[in-house]
């Protein structure tokens, strides 16, 4: 069914792997280097220097403290962008007058750079959770609601048309039909979201923050600690690879149905026999 | 849901019905009378307003001038007796075939959307997701979602135009055996004679925005493509559809009409085949 792949226990461990297969060449490469002297320690530290500093910061429990303040922030914008972004999709969607009315300003909003607001931002918000988790939902908005829109927009006309035939209300059409046809195009926006939500608090971490990873690192450029440095970049490369494979396992969830996912998932049946 | 009374087909009666999209007329004054539980075909080039005269039927679109009446009373809005199946079957992939064919049901309808879903042969994929099924099978579930309700008027618009020839004989000889046993009055759109004269009591010939011909059919059933009777009233009604525009074909065609012309001349040959 997977082309390339058997199925089986055997596949599912080579899909597993494979994918692993060069960052651990690039990491064993990188060590080598690393102790043969080629990559001065003060540029670069050896794998396994990051490895123990990112422990020390684990065990002094700052690790966490940063951690967990900076996933609020993601997460807290997050969903307000999101779900602005997504109200706002819908409706502009559905109605012609909304979007007629709003669709143009959002468009000039969007060419805004969010991080270009920066200054502007400080001046409003001062450097407290505000500033950063307003920056993150401004980030987040478009993407979620560009996507929702089209995806709403690009529904089979015909399908609304047989709707209404079968005499199903306004809002059984949003309901069954409007919504699950947008959804592939709002779990775009959703991924693609969450990827920005991470870089925009990176970058607002390190301008003017006192906790979160983003501090962690530019805190650690004034005492020349290489090492924490980069395991605060592979902290946000691993942090921005799990939200992406929550996003993946909501589309599996919520798209049990769409060809793409189906070939993959183990119950191609939508639910149990009727009791 | 209605009850299956003696009469169970709706009665429509067309007067002077009118249809344009701007300056182009599509329909222009038809007259039409079709009596309770009749099998009716409407054949044409593409572009002859057939499809349109389907969709005001269904109450998808409003007419210009004229009226229908369905038993009577003159049609306002969505035509509740009627069920309409599309030539893309139209379900929707994020429900399973079940859910489809009881959609925007309410009440315990799933005991009654098995049952419809054995009559077309289909029980047993209920619980399957549409992009699971070929395309007759799809067609299949449109049907069953469109005899769910007990229409009492059936329009079919070209129903089975995209499946290959042995499903689409298949599901003709399905759609005979649903309109028998049910009694609901049909309509069907299409591009194949040969499929009009295996179902249809009645054939009109669209031409053009106006009804051109109109062959009574009593051919018995079950119909046979190989008897002398079928052919013969097939060729008629080829012959209606290809001879009359020969004077109009001679300058460029217009857009659409080649098209129209291949298909009907390939159930020709198609035809051709099957007898000899």
């Amino acid at each position: 069914m997977v082309r390339g792949f058997s199925s089986g226990r055997r596949g599912r461990l080579k899909r597993t792997l494979v994918p692993w297969l060069v960052p651990a060449l690039l990491l064993a490469f990188w060590q080598v280097s690393s102790m043969l002297g080629w990559i001065p320690t003060r540029i670069l530290p050896a794998p396994t220097a990051i490895a123990l500093a990112g422990l020390q910061l684990a065990r002094s429990g700052e690790l966490w403290t940063h951690l967990s303040v900076s996933a609020a922030r993601a997460g807290g914008g997050f969903l307000i962008g999101a779900s602005l972004g997504l109200f706002f999709g819908v409706l502009n969607g559905l109605l012609r007058r909304a979007e007629l009315l709003l669709d143009s300003s959002f468009q000039m909003l969007r060419n805004i750079p969010p991080l270009a607001m920066i200054p502007l931002v400080i001046l409003w918000f001062g450097i407290g959770e505000e500033a950063r988790v307003f920056l993150v939902s401004l980030g987040v908005f478009f993407p979620v609601y560009l996507n929702t829109f089209n995806g709403i927009r690009s529904i089979d006309p015909g399908l609304l048309e047989m709707g209404r035939v079968y005499g199903l209300s306004n809002w059984k059409i949003i309901t069954d039909i409007v919504l699950p046809g947008a959804m592939p195009s709002i779990l775009v926006g959703v991924r693609f979201s969450l990827g920005i939500a991470w870089i925009i608090l990176i970058v607002g971490e390190q301008i003017a923050a006192n906790s979160g990873i983003g501090y962690l690192a530019m805190n650690a450029r004034e005492f020349m600690q290489t090492d924490i440095i980069v395991f605060s970049i592979l902290l946000y490369a691993l942090l921005g690879k799990f939200s992406d494979a929550l996003a993946r396992k909501l589309e599996f969830r919520l798209l049990p149905w769409h060809p793409n996912f189906q070939r993959l998932s183990k119950e191609f049946r939508a639910r149990p026999a009727l009791s | 849901m209605t009850h299956a009374t003696p009469e169970t087909g709706s009665h429509l009666h067309l007067d002077r019905l009118t249809k344009a999209y701007g300056a182009q007329t599509v329909l222009s004054g038809i007259e039409l009378t079709i009596p309770s539980g009749h099998f009716t075909a409407i054949v044409g080039r593409s572009g002859c307003g057939k499809s349109t005269l389907l969709r005001l039927l269904s109450g998808l679109e409003t007419s210009n001038g004229g009226d229908i009446r369905v038993g009577g009373t003159p049609l306002r809005g969505v035509n509740q007796q009627a069920r309409i199946m599309f030539q893309d079957g139209r379900l929707l992939p994020w429900k399973t075939v079940l859910d489809n064919v009881g959609l925007g049901l309410r009440g315990d309808w799933r005991p009654r959307g098995l049952e419809v879903l054995r009559h077309v042969g289909l029980q047993e994929r209920a619980h399957d997701w549409i992009a699971r099924l070929s395309g007759g099978q799809r067609q299949r579930v449109a049907l069953a979602k469109a005899l769910i309700t007990r229409p009492r008027l059936m329009l079919l618009d070209e129903p089975l135009g995209a499946l290959d020839a042995l499903t689409r004989i298949e599901m003709q000889s399905l759609i005979e055996s649903l309109w028998l046993e049910q009694g609901f009055t049909t309509i069907l759109v299409t591009h194949d004679v040969e499929e009009a004269v295996t179902l249809a009591d009645r054939i009109l010939v669209l031409e053009e925005g106006r009804i051109a011909r109109d062959f009574a059919n009593d051919l018995p059933r079950p119909r046979r493509r190989g008897d002398p009777g079928f052919a013969h009233l097939t060729a008629r009604v080829l012959e209606s559809i290809l001879l009359r525009n020969r004077p109009s074909e001679a300058p460029p065609q217009a857009s659409g009409v080649p098209d129209g012309h291949a298909r009907e001349a390939s159930a020709d040959s198609g035809m051709a085949a099957l007898s000899h």
